[in-house]
């Protein structure tokens, strides 16, 4: 309890104060999750917009892997990771392993399923209601994607934010690809786990209400942005 | 000069699961104004003008327009029993037709607003089209088929489930489209609409074309005892 309490009072002088190696790491924690968030979108959004429109044959099949991967070990991720980017591996040569690119890589390959699950969903309940107007209209296949993509974006901006929610708390992979070094790929989730297996418990837990503090602005700064519960608007 | 008339059916069949929902049918379509096709709940008229239009399965016989297929689909259009409305606003479902074909966004958007004032919703200009009543959306459907002026509009029981000033509304969209020059496939249940709109009349039952005669003809004397039973108010099977 005191550890809480500890923590709190330590989290909002940490805030009040703009500490700068705080600073540093929350900046650099937003800018991978951003940057694994917007290449995982770029990826999951047309693959669930095309999952949704196009019938063939092994459709379902990749729906359920897909579906599967939501629950895909971080841990098993940043290993496979570690693997292709270490230096006997196949991409060892570009030598991205330990450097934010590779956690960007991690977190990509861990938000992609859950992202791309979340906006299938959406995508397909709106494809049946289209369905017949679009058919009739003779709209061709990438403008039907497109049309979804558009029409869906509030329900996908959940779909992100679901994304965002998992990158940003995630440790267990990029720990391993980032190794958590100092002032190069240290973020809010590695340094908790760093202070904690120091046992500088309070600071650990300062850094975790940073955290949540965090995730919980970006979401409502995204609500408040797109005016979700605009009356009169999706 | 037509692209798509005269239409020609032969022994068109479609069927769902086994079972025959319209056909054979046999039909020459090349009559100006408007085509209205009635007949009892589960004739088969939504599946004929879905097998007309080419989004239901044609299983057996032919289908020719005067063009070829893919022209003759961007020369027509549809209109939902239930108007289908795009989550965006009026202006952008009106917009939609003309910008998937490439025109525009700004002259898309002029267009718009023209059929906007056309059919009475130049106030809700630029309101989400899912928040309007009923006959609101079925008026911007029926402008949306129209803006992009084809030369045929499917209308599946346009007015089923409106009231009588909607009702009257949409008629008038729709006869000021047939003054306009285009031809219109109408079905309906409510004999009252036949006889103010039809200029033909096919009588559709269990699937096949059972009359197909002018307007004032059908009503002066239809040929079988079915449609006469229909045109008194008799119920069919």
């Amino acid at each position: 309890m005191v550890d809480l309490w500890e923590g709190l009072t330590q989290a909002f002088w940490l805030i009040v104060s703009l500490d700068a190696e705080l600073a540093e790491i929350a900046l650099r924690s937003l800018r991978i999750t951003f940057t694994a968030l917007a290449l995982a979108c770029l990826i999951a959004l047309p693959l669930a917009a095309l999952l949704a429109v196009r019938r063939f044959r092994l459709r379902r099949t990749v729906i359920a892997i897909m579906n599967a991967l939501m629950g895909l070990p971080p841990v098993v991720v940043g290993l496979v990771v570690y693997v292709l980017l270490s230096r006997s591996g196949p991409f060892g040569a570009l030598g991205l392993l330990f450097t934010p690119t590779a956690m960007i890589i991690a977190q990509m390959i861990v938000i992609v399923p859950l992202v791309a699950s979340i906006a299938q969903q959406s995508l397909r309940e709106l494809w049946h209601e289209y369905h017949d107007l679009l058919i009739s209209m003779n709209v061709s296949q990438g403008q039907k994607m497109r049309t979804l993509l558009w029409d869906a974006r509030r329900a996908l901006l959940t779909a992100a934010l679901a994304g965002f929610g998992r990158g940003i708390g995630e440790v267990g992979a990029i720990m391993i690809v980032g190794g958590n070094i100092d002032n190069v790929t240290r973020v809010l989730t590695t340094a908790i786990a760093l202070e904690t297996g120091k046992g500088e418990f309070a600071l650990a837990l300062a850094l975790g209400f940073v955290l949540i503090a965090l995730a919980i602005s970006v979401n409502l700064a995204i609500h408040w942005i797109s005016q979700t519960e605009r009356e009169g608007r999706w | 000069m037509s692209a798509l008339f005269p239409l020609s059916v032969r022994g068109a069949t479609t069927r769902r699961r086994g079972k025959v929902l319209v056909g054979p049918v046999d039909l020459d379509l090349d009559t100006e104004g408007i085509t209205v096709v009635v007949g009892p709940n589960g004739a088969g008229k939504t599946s004929l003008m879905r097998l007309l239009h080419g989004t239901a399965r044609l299983h057996a016989g032919t289908i020719n327009w005067a063009c070829d297929v893919k022209t003759a689909r961007n020369a027509q259009a549809f209109v939902f029993q239930r108007p289908v409305m795009l989550r965006r606003s009026v202006w952008e479902n009106l917009a939609y037709p003309l910008v998937i074909r490439g025109v525009p966004r700004r002259e898309a958007k002029a267009r718009a607003l023209d059929w906007a004032k056309r059919v009475g919703l130049a106030g809700m200009f630029d309101r989400p089209a899912p928040v309007l009543s009923g006959g609101e959306q079925q008026k911007l459907a029926i402008a949306r088929a129209l803006i992009s002026e084809p030369e045929l509009i499917f209308l599946d029981e346009p007015c089923a489930s409106l009231e009588g000033r909607a009702t009257r509304e949409i008629e008038e969209i729709l006869m000021a489209a047939r003054d306009a020059g285009t031809r219109l496939l109408l079905s309906t249940h409510d004999m009252g609409q036949v006889r103010r709109l039809a200029d033909r009349v096919l009588f559709l039952l269990a699937g096949r074309v059972h009359e197909d005669a002018s307007a004032s003809e059908f009503f002066a004397g239809p040929n079988t005892r079915e449609a006469k039973a229909f045109v008194k108010g008799d119920i069919v099977e």
